[in-house]
């Protein structure tokens, strides 16, 4: 199985971090999305016609986007089906839908980040302000969740809700995001981050 | 804004030569003033925004370099670009809020590569700093910190397994420093990892990286990725320091032995009356 991967994707980090939940075995192919732009050169072009990271190679399968990865290998390789609760409808419904928040997400937080840390010209406010909308939206569900004694997103065990939804809203700083008003985030990111199996990136803190 | 001649007088990097193609414009910011690079003909203009004053340009060590000085400091050499052999990897620029002080003094620290670096510029059970030398070279007004040991657990892309490395800092201009490093595959040579830092403004900047290194085994990706990984790790850390910018009043901070280079940097600035990206001197204590 490979993976073609940035180093400073959150991305790409969300499928790394299923790997090792997962202990899978990968190999990675370094793409150049910075500063090469090698996403959008001919070649890769004929492994995603969108231009875009992550891509996943298993076996004759290729498979993009990041969300899609996720379910594809908790499908496949979590024989314990925690990760994807797939025997319960509402859990699937739940998770399914978080999925899709966390590709708001990156259109918002990550796209401030590429702005402050790689010059990406966009509006930034717009990206923050976005950003701060679904955080408040997030801190509300989380608060709620520790009420009912769960820790994570959905259901009472971390799922690839928890981990499509984790990088760039931990990495928000890095875009000039600051967590200090979301302390339901705050505290969900510590519990993520003592998961065991956790590997981390540049621009996590991990300070336990 | 506080500047002074010493900051005035040098060249800056602003960009990857392939960062200004042919035909291509690169709107920057540099010491607070707006600047635009262009390429036509295979030669780089760059000009002052404001009232379209040209500046002076050169091309050197991958990158396009400029200076607002009629009488700049020659910039410094490295004949180590011109040697047989040696692959240039240069990182693209990433943008830093904090004084580009505060990032040459981040990179000359040894004493946080095990708890930033992570089981691959250090490890936690071996956070020792050993005693180095620093010297001030005055011929050619640089800072050195040389004899430098360091106990990595991956010093470089190529390295297999620990090893203690070997390191030379030179800090040749108050916005670059170069870290020459023992070579893993190559007895008696000195790869080289530098930061040439555009200041856009005293308390943001634009640090631009290279490795130049000898290596027959990695990509120029996989060296690429080696080196964002260790400096987003840092970005996180400099974004953090308060204040923004550097101190050079010693009364400030309290420093260790470890910290002899960073002492040695900061009197140097102060020798040379640097005041851009330095907190304004107040009254301590």
């Amino acid at each position: 199985m490979k993976l073609y991967d940035y180093v400073l994707s959150g991305n790409c980090y969300k499928i790394r971090l299923l790997a090792a939940f997962l202990k899978l075995d990968y190999q990675t192919e370094p793409v150049d999305f910075y500063p090469g732009k090698q996403h959008k050169n001919e070649e890769f072009l004929t492994i995603n016609p969108l231009g875009q990271l992550p891509v996943l190679r298993d076996g004759d399968l290729v498979i993009r986007d990041a969300q899609a990865i996720l379910l594809y290998l908790a499908n496949k390789y979590d024989s314990e089906r925690s990760w994807w609760p797939a025997n319960n409808a509402l859990r699937v419904g739940e998770v399914a839908m978080w999925l899709s928040f966390a590709d708001q997400i990156t259109s918002t937080a990550s796209a401030a980040r590429l702005h402050d840390m790689l010059g990406y010209e966009l509006d930034v406010d717009a990206a923050r302000s976005g950003a701060n909308t679904l955080f408040r939206v997030l801190e509300d569900h989380l608060t709620d969740r520790e009420f009912d004694g769960d820790d994570w997103i959905a259901g009472d065990c971390p799922t690839i809700a928890d981990i499509a939804c984790f990088p760039y809203t931990a990495l928000c700083g890095d875009g000039g995001i600051s967590l200090q008003p979301f302390p339901a985030i705050q505290r969900w990111v510590r519990r993520f981050t003592a998961l065991p199996g956790f590997v981390a990136m540049p621009g996590i803190n991990c300070i336990k | 804004m506080a500047m002074d001649p010493f900051t005035w007088s040098h060249w800056y990097a602003i960009g990857r030569l392939e960062d200004v193609p042919e035909g291509g414009t690169r709107k920057t910011r540099l010491l607070g003033i707006d600047i635009v690079a262009h390429r036509s003909s295979g030669e780089v203009t760059v000009e002052r925004v404001e009232d379209h004053a040209p500046l002076a340009v050169q091309e050197r060590y991958g990158h396009v370099w400029t200076t607002f000085s009629d009488e700049p400091k020659p910039l410094y050499d490295m004949p180590e670009f011109d040697e047989d052999g040696r692959r240039l990897v240069t990182a693209g620029c990433v943008t830093v809020r904090c004084s580009g002080l505060r990032a040459v003094e981040n990179f000359l620290d040894m004493a946080h590569f095990p708890f930033v670096h992570t089981g691959i510029l250090g490890e936690e059970d071996h956070a020792e700093v050993e005693q180095y030398c620093v010297e001030m070279r005055a011929d050619v007004n640089e800072v050195w910190a040389t004899k430098c040991r360091f106990y990595q657990p991956k010093a470089a892309a190529t390295a297999e397994g620990g090893q203690m490395t070997h390191y030379k800092y030179r800090v040749p201009h108050p916005f670059s420093t170069i870290l020459y490093k023992t070579c893993p595959i190559r007895e008696g040579a000195w790869d080289l990892v530098g930061l040439f830092i555009q200041p856009r403004d005293e308390d943001l900047c634009d640090v631009h990286s290279f490795v130049l290194v000898f290596d027959e085994e990695n990509t120029d990706t996989g060296l690429l990725h080696f080196q964002q990984t260790i400096f987003l790790q840092d970005r996180m850390i400099l974004e953090n320091q308060v204040p923004a910018l550097l101190p050079l009043d010693p009364r400030r901070e309290l420093p260790t032995r470890a910290d002899a280079s960073s002492i040695a940097y900061r009197r140097w600035l102060k020798e040379n009356g640097q005041s851009f990206g330095v907190l304004a001197e107040e009254a301590v204590g």
